[in-house]
């Protein structure tokens, strides 16, 4: 971490980087500058993109299994849903900063750590839509399942697990979006990710970098929600039916 | 699988729910032979859907049996007991995210049809329940009206063939014209296809117009009596009976027989009688109101053609 920076720009006037090396607009200090950002997207913003998406997708990941697992338990076993939920809730409560303080001392400055956290944060909303969306399967469906002789695990795979989707869907795309965010905080612990050059930008005050890491994160989050959408359209085409 | 279809017996079958005082369904014994439609209707707290679920097993016997064919369910396997009876429900149950060829081919998949049966069997079903076998098979349930919907249950129920039909008030939830439709359809179908049907309703009209048989539950459970519409309309078991079916039974036994029942008197054969003309199947009651609505005392019957069958007086009408 380059904090020695942060310090020196504390006493006067912003930081410039690459002093007396920077083009015209970093050196006027530029609201945006273009030139920098073709310039470092090779060696700076490309890598921590590329970062980025592999914490985001690690987490929603194994977010996902384990939001699976506790939402049938919690479906199935309707005495767990209570004690399950307000679990998932406490962990979203915890203020992440907090819980990288808390997790350091065990798992170090590590990417563990940074998905640890990232993973918490996904259960709260995959498990609440996942079983809204069992909850929600017609009383009337599962009756005519079972009259027809379908087994339980037929039912599940072949009646409840295709009606709660859509509500699976919806918090797969809240999880993903708000773990592309939080995503950018990971950059306290690790050199990795969105956060990096945002966090960068901050210590030697340079809204380039910050902006284009802000711009970058924001991106990614619309590209994966609209790709999780069209996605949720081609599975499930009859829930767009009113 | 049996594709004739079965009797269907209530052995003192019982079901008493734990902690609820007084049975649901208490000691009921009646034979429905196969090939007929029995309906159960009575009061709420009847008992008429918790017999009729006893039949599928989703709901356990207390004690008693039930046998279809003479062989008791409890001696069936659960699922192929299932998969061997039709059943439709009020709220009809389409799965949502299925097309309607899907709906319909939920037990023929289970049971391990192929493709090209299931297809062909689709197309027939849809036919048989009067949706278009092209068009309609790739829709979605949302995009059917209610009747349309309740097509779709009934053809489902009958995808596999099945020797049984247990149909839980499968017009109920329907507005009275497309219900009156459906209810025609369905004994069009019933004369064609002869299954055995265990059919409940709360309203008494419906039982007495799709029922060969009534079955009449009282509170708790209990049989009150079981016989044809006609002998139940004529001859109420007890004073339960004769109150469930109403103070104008008298009327009601007239939709059971039509025009063409009765003995006619021989019409001129240029047909220039000035009276009202009727076809043979309307009922004798439909026949009544008119001839008090348009204060005549005689009607033109007439054939399917329109040509003239002969006279009936409103005295033929009420012999």
């Amino acid at each position: 971490m380059s904090g020695w920076l942060l310090a020196a720009g504390g006493g006067g006037g912003p930081v410039i980087p690459n002093f007396g090396q920077g083009s015209a607009c970093e050196r006027s200090g530029g609201w945006f500058c273009t030139d920098w950002v073709r310039a470092n997207w090779d060696s700076t913003l490309q890598p921590a993109l590329v970062q980025h998406i592999e914490l985001t997708v690690v987490a929603v990941a194994v977010g996902f299994v384990i939001a699976s697992v506790l939402a049938l338990v919690g479906y199935r076993w309707r005495p767990f849903d209570l004690p399950l939920g307000v679990f998932t809730d406490f962990l979203y409560t915890i203020p992440s900063l907090a819980l990288f303080t808390l997790l350091v001392p065990f798992t170090g400055l590590t990417v563990t750590t940074v998905e640890i956290a990232l993973i918490s944060y996904t259960l709260f909303v995959l498990y609440r839509n996942m079983v809204a969306g069992l909850r929600g399967v017609p009383e009337e469906a599962l009756e005519v399942a079972r009259g027809m002789g379908l087994t339980r695990v037929q039912t599940f795979f072949r009646v409840e697990l295709p009606l709660a989707s859509p509500a699976m869907f919806a918090g797969l795309r809240i999880a993903t979006v708000s773990t592309v965010s939080i995503a950018t905080v990971a950059a306290f612990v690790i050199p990795k990710g969105l956060g990096e050059p945002i966090l960068t930008g901050l210590q030697q005050s340079f809204g380039t970098e910050i902006l284009a890491g802000s711009l970058l994160a924001i991106l990614l989050a619309l590209t994966a929600d609209g790709l999780l959408a069209l996605f949720q359209r081609g599975v499930t085409p009859w829930s767009r039916i009113r | 699988m049996p594709t004739e279809a079965a009797e269907l017996v209530f052995d003192e079958a019982t079901k008493v729910y734990e902690g609820r005082e007084g049975a649901a369904v208490d000691h009921l014994s009646l034979t429905v032979p196969a090939g007929e439609i029995c309906v159960l209707v009575g009061p709420s707290g009847g008992g008429k859907t918790t017999a009729l679920k006893l039949v599928n097993r989703l709901i356990p016997l207390t004690s008693g049996d039930i046998r279809i064919d003479g062989k008791s369910i409890l001696e069936h396997d659960l699922t192929q007991l299932r998969r061997s009876i039709g059943y439709v429900i009020q709220q009809v149950g389409l799965f949502p995210h299925m097309t309607i060829e899907g709906n319909i081919a939920t037990v023929p998949k289970l049971l391990g049809w192929s493709r090209r049966r299931i297809s062909e069997r689709v197309g027939e079903l849809l036919e048989l329940v009067g949706l278009d076998p092209e068009k309609d098979r790739k829709r979605f349930p949302a995009e059917l009206s209610g009747g349309q919907r309740q097509r779709v249950g009934l053809a489902r129920a009958l995808a596999a063939n099945p020797p049984l039909m247990l149909m839980d008030e499968p017009f109920g939830a329907i507005d009275p014209i497309v219900r009156a439709r459906l209810q025609d359809e369905f004994l069009r179908l019933q004369q064609e296809l002869r299954k055995t049907v265990v059919f409940v309703t709360h309203d008494v009209d419906e039982a007495i117009k799709i029922g060969d048989r009534i079955a009449i539950l009282r509170e708790g459970g209990r049989l009150a009596q079981y016989d044809t519409p006609g002998h139940i309309l004529e001859q109420p078991a007890d004073d339960f009976v004769a109150e469930f079916v109403g103070r104008d039974r008298g009327l009601k036994a007239l939709a059971l027989r039509t025009l063409g029942d009765l003995t006619l008197a021989p019409a001129r054969p240029d047909g220039e009688d000035g009276l009202p003309r009727l076809a043979a199947e309307t009922s004798v009651r439909d026949a009544l109101a008119l001839l008090v609505a348009e204060r005549r005392d005689a009607l033109l019957v007439t054939a399917e053609d329109g040509s003239p069958l002969g006279i009936a007086t409103r005295e033929d009408l009420l012999r």
